[in-house]
């Protein structure tokens, strides 16, 4: 207590107050992290990311659902004039311009998310004005690209992250 | 809570909130304004602690829960996840099983603390009884926590402690099945524990509350054990005991941490990372620690029936402690004789944790004729005979120091506290 | 102040005096376990990972792996882990091809299939270890009645803490190392002359004889002898022997080398955070302390005008 005086000195004695306020808050915001963190996707679930799928069987104007993240993803071997009107289609009638060639890296192969991104119902195949996909639940209609055409869906379904990793085997994720 | 406030509310806001619930002021009372004694010595600090480490508890368990499954198939095995899994699992569970360890270090200290300087005496009787009913509910809570990893422990712990109910007469059978959910521990059993851990946290926070609005009416005790006089003698909470509690649950915190992070599975025992085996008996069923002394009394009484009731016993008897004393002196700083045996009692209760774990037809300590068995039946007798005998005895025949006149004369010497009286009027007096 | 230094002395002390009765009587509880004279001691061994700032030595995770997939494997299921966790950080860290690999070696059935069928799939990165046996009942039969346990948690259901471990700065989980470590070791292929010795002796004394030493206690039968197993007599024969791995990093195989690797892994295996935990701990203890100074250095300066 020898230099009592100089510790009442108001400016060290604010410093004190702030310093320690301000090393304890920090320690409380580091600490919140992990009880926040806990609940985002954890190992087993991230294992279970990315899928591989083999879609030799899957013969042209045929379809294959997959469960990938709980959620089904629609594979569809697309016919010669699916992928014409599709392509035909100017990007002007569209509501989310998007070319095919965006939609299907490999325009035989169509691969998306079958979830309709108006409020997550799932559409139906081969199906509506566009002869894509039609969402029952609030008349959605996509066409055989998945772009939205008509109805209150705002975006295109969709597409995942996936790669070839041969002709006949794709993973997604 | 009974009007140390000193809470006047500056904005408008803040008045018609006061005016239809006051609940500003009632914090403010309860943690700002409310007068405590100046001279509470560290001790004084695991009120604090244990109320940090049931809300420790309570977050942690919390999230633990959103990824355990309680079923006598996956409940091992969900532990498990979170330990490998879940982001962080590890840190939270770890957290939780080493918390409840502390949290009972924290209340056994203030337990004892409050024994030492007779915290519980008059008028202070209901706030004892209301501490007394949150560490019976700790017990319960930490028992059916323990048993949902449903290791082997887990599982033959509960297979024991539901046993003790078997001893009550005519419809001990009845009990027993009750709790059950069947003829054994099983799948309905963990379901009902994990059901009731959850709740009981929330049941302790409740009592909590009561017991610090107990507190607030007649104020702390402190180490003189006398009543404070005058302004003088007592300081607001804060910020002297507010930096005060959270110097010391910091250092606690480190304590916590040191077993969290270095030595997690230091309080655990190592059966309860087997899966539950209803064929399988360990070959010793030990409680958790907290539970050891309590255990001791069980296997130190040769009858079953007396035994649990014994067990048992032990426990309710600390409910009317501040019946059993008769000193009029609160302190033990004041009572030359009751220092002793209370420090006896501490160590005999340090004596029979240790019993409690070993096997009772060894030797004690190595030293040969002596088993385990005997020392824990003197310990027993002086458990009992402490708060049966001790207790009211001494209190009638005990040759007790003088008491200071007042808390402020016991710091500062009587010229010093009249100095500082001197000043304050002053002081007052220039405002 | 004076005063408030004399309570924190007295509370030193006697929190000391609490301790020291504590650890006592745990200690020359765990000294009085007992061994027989002229047994062999257990060996402690002094792990890479051990210490306050310990790591696993990732070769030897990775060697310990190979003992396990090609000794233990044949009758010791791991269910709780799984091939990724051998690509996870603090682990044996092999990339993630090696897993997909060492994964791919192994089938799981999988299923059912478009027509309702179950079918068979190579083990992928998510799945776990393969179990031996399809059941404990098939693990137990064909072990000769005793099942041989699921090694997930092996080392921590093993694993008695010390207190001089503790004091030591040591990790608790030593403990069931060193077993694993020592039971590996313990086999002999005779009854040793302590334990006759040891029976021989309890009978000249006249004492009743210990039911664990009688003779026909020994007559070991389908068992084997081992000096660190509680009772002796052990139904898992002698797993490991010098060169029962060939080792792909050059490491000589001895029997003390593969126990040791062996023992790390299933460390590693039961707690495979271990790692993250000491380094985050480290931080924690580190901030908490700076925190505690500053909170008393508040405390002292909120009081300092007070006496009490």
């Amino acid at each position: 207590m020898a230099d009592a005086s100089d510790l009442k000195e108001p400016g060290r004695r604010d410093f004190l107050y702030i310093a320690t306020g301000a090393f304890g808050a920090l320690g409380v915001g580091v600490a919140v992290w992990p009880l926040i963190d806990q609940m985002n996707p954890d190992a087993s679930v991230k294992a279970l990311a990315s899928i591989e799928v083999d879609i030799s069987s899957v013969g042209e104007g045929e379809s294959l659902t997959v469960n990938w993240r709980g959620k089904p993803v629609f594979i569809r071997h697309r016919t010669a004039e699916e992928i014409q009107a599709s392509v035909d289609t100017p990007l002007s009638e569209l509501k989310d311009p998007q070319t095919d060639a965006e939609r299907a890296e490999k325009p035989e192969w169509l691969i998306m998310v079958g979830v309709c991104t108006h409020l997550g119902c799932i559409p139906l195949g081969e199906a509506g004005e566009y002869n894509g996909w039609f969402c029952p639940c609030h008349n959605s209609a996509y066409d055989t690209a998945g772009r939205i055409r008509k109805g209150p869906a705002p975006t295109n379904m969709e597409i995942p992250e996936y790669e070839f990793l041969s002709d006949t085997k794709i993973k997604i994720g | 809570m009974s009007g140390h406030s000193t809470y006047v509310p500056k904005s408008d806001a803040g008045k018609w909130l006061e005016e239809r619930l006051p609940i500003i002021s009632l914090m403010h009372s309860a943690a700002v304004s409310m007068p405590n004694p100046r001279n509470l010595n560290y001790w004084w600090v695991f009120g604090g602690i244990a109320m940090f480490m049931l809300i420790v508890q309570i977050v942690t368990g919390i999230i633990l829960a959103m990824h355990y499954t309680p079923h006598a198939d996956m409940a091992f095995n969900s532990v498990e996840h979170i330990m490998r899994d879940v982001n962080w699992g590890w840190l939270l569970r770890y957290t939780h099983a080493n918390g409840a360890s502390m949290f009972f270090v924290a209340v056994y200290i203030h337990i004892l603390r409050g024994m030492y300087y007779g915290s519980y005496k008059a008028p202070r009787e209901v706030l004892w009884l209301l501490g007394m009913l949150i560490y019976l509910l700790m017990m319960a809570t930490g028992f059916m926590g323990y048993v949902l990893p449903w290791g082997q422990m887990s599982f033959w712990g509960a297979t024991v402690i539901t046993n003790f109910f078997e001893v009550v007469p005519f419809i001990g059978d009845d009990i027993r099945t009750l709790l059950w959910g069947g003829f054994a521990v099983d799948n309905p059993t963990l379901n009902r524990f994990f059901s009731l851990h959850y709740l009981l946290p929330f049941v302790i926070l409740g009592v909590v509350v009561l017991h610090i609005w107990a507190l607030h009416v007649p104020g702390s005790n402190n180490p003189l054990g006398i009543e404070p006089k005058t302004k003088q003698d007592t300081m607001s909470f804060h910020p002297y005991f507010t930096m005060k509690d959270l110097y010391a649950i910091v250092l606690f915190a480190i304590i916590l941490f040191y077993f969290v992070f270095f030595n997690p599975n230091f309080m655990g025992h190592p059966d309860n990372y087997i899966p539950a085996n209803s064929l399988v008996t360990p070959a010793h069923i030990v409680p958790e620690w907290y539970y050891l002394p309590f255990y001791a009394i069980v296997r130190a009484i040769p009858d079953k029936a007396l035994g649990v009731a014994g067990m048992f016993g032990a426990i309710l008897i600390m409910f009317v402690v501040p019946w059993l004393d008769t000193s009029k002196v609160r302190s033990a700083k004041f009572r030359p004789a009751y220092r002793i045996f209370f420090w006896i009692f501490v160590v005999n209760g340090l004596l029979l944790g240790y019993l409690g774990q070993v096997n009772t037809t060894d030797d004690f300590l190595g030293i040969h004729g002596v088993t385990n068995l005997i020392i824990s039946r003197i310990g027993t007798i002086y458990y009992f005979g402490f708060f049966v005998v001790i207790l009211p005895v001494l209190g009638l025949i005990e040759k007790t120091k003088p008491l200071p006149n007042s808390i402020s004369e016991a710091v500062l010497g009587v010229e010093g506290a009249a100095e500082e009286a001197a000043e304050l009027a002053a002081a007052e007096a220039k405002a | 102040m004076n005063n408030l230094k004399q309570n924190i002395t007295s509370i030193v002390q006697k929190t000391a005096i609490a301790l020291l009765v504590v650890t006592s009587v745990s200690g020359s509880a765990l000294a009085a376990g007992g061994s027989i004279e002229g047994a062999p001691e257990p060996a402690h061994i002094d792990w890479s990972w051990a210490g306050v700032f310990g790591t696993f030595d990732r070769a030897q995770l990775q060697r310990g792996y190979q003992v396990y997939k090609e000794v233990c494997a044949n009758c010791h299921a791991m269910d709780l882990v799984k091939f990724r966790n051998l690509s996870e950080p603090g682990g044996p860290e092999f990339s993630e091809a090696a897993v997909k690999a060492l994964a791919a070696e192994y089938e799981i059935e999988d299923g059912p299939d478009a027509e309702g069928e179950m079918f068979m799939r190579p083990r992928e990165p998510k799945d776990a270890m393969p179990a031996p046996f399809d059941n404990n009942n098939a693990a137990a039969a064909s072990n000769g009645g005793a099942l041989p346990p699921d090694l997930s948690l092996i080392a921590k259901a093993r694993g008695h803490f010390s207190f001089k471990d503790m004091f030591m700065g040591r990790d608790g989980l030593t403990g069931g190392s060193n077993y694993i470590y020592n039971l590996l070791m313990g086999y002999e292929e005779d009854v040793p002359e302590y334990i006759l010795a040891h029976d021989e002796h309890t009978n000249k004394l006249g004492k009743e004889a210990d039911p664990d030493f009688t003779e026909e206690h020994f007559e070991l039968g389908d068992s084997s002898f081992n000096n660190f197993y509680e009772g002796y007599k052990i139904a898992m024969s002698q797993p490991l022997d010098d060169d029962s791995v060939e080792y792909t990093d050059g490491t000589a195989a001895t029997l003390a080398q593969q126990a040791e690797d062996v023992s790390s892994f299933l460390i590693w295996a039961a707690e495979p955070k271990m790692e993250i935990r000491k380094s985050i701990g480290i931080k924690v203890l580190l901030y908490l302390i700076i925190l505690a100074g500053l909170m008393y250095a508040v405390k002292r300066r909120i009081w300092e005008n007070v006496r009490h």
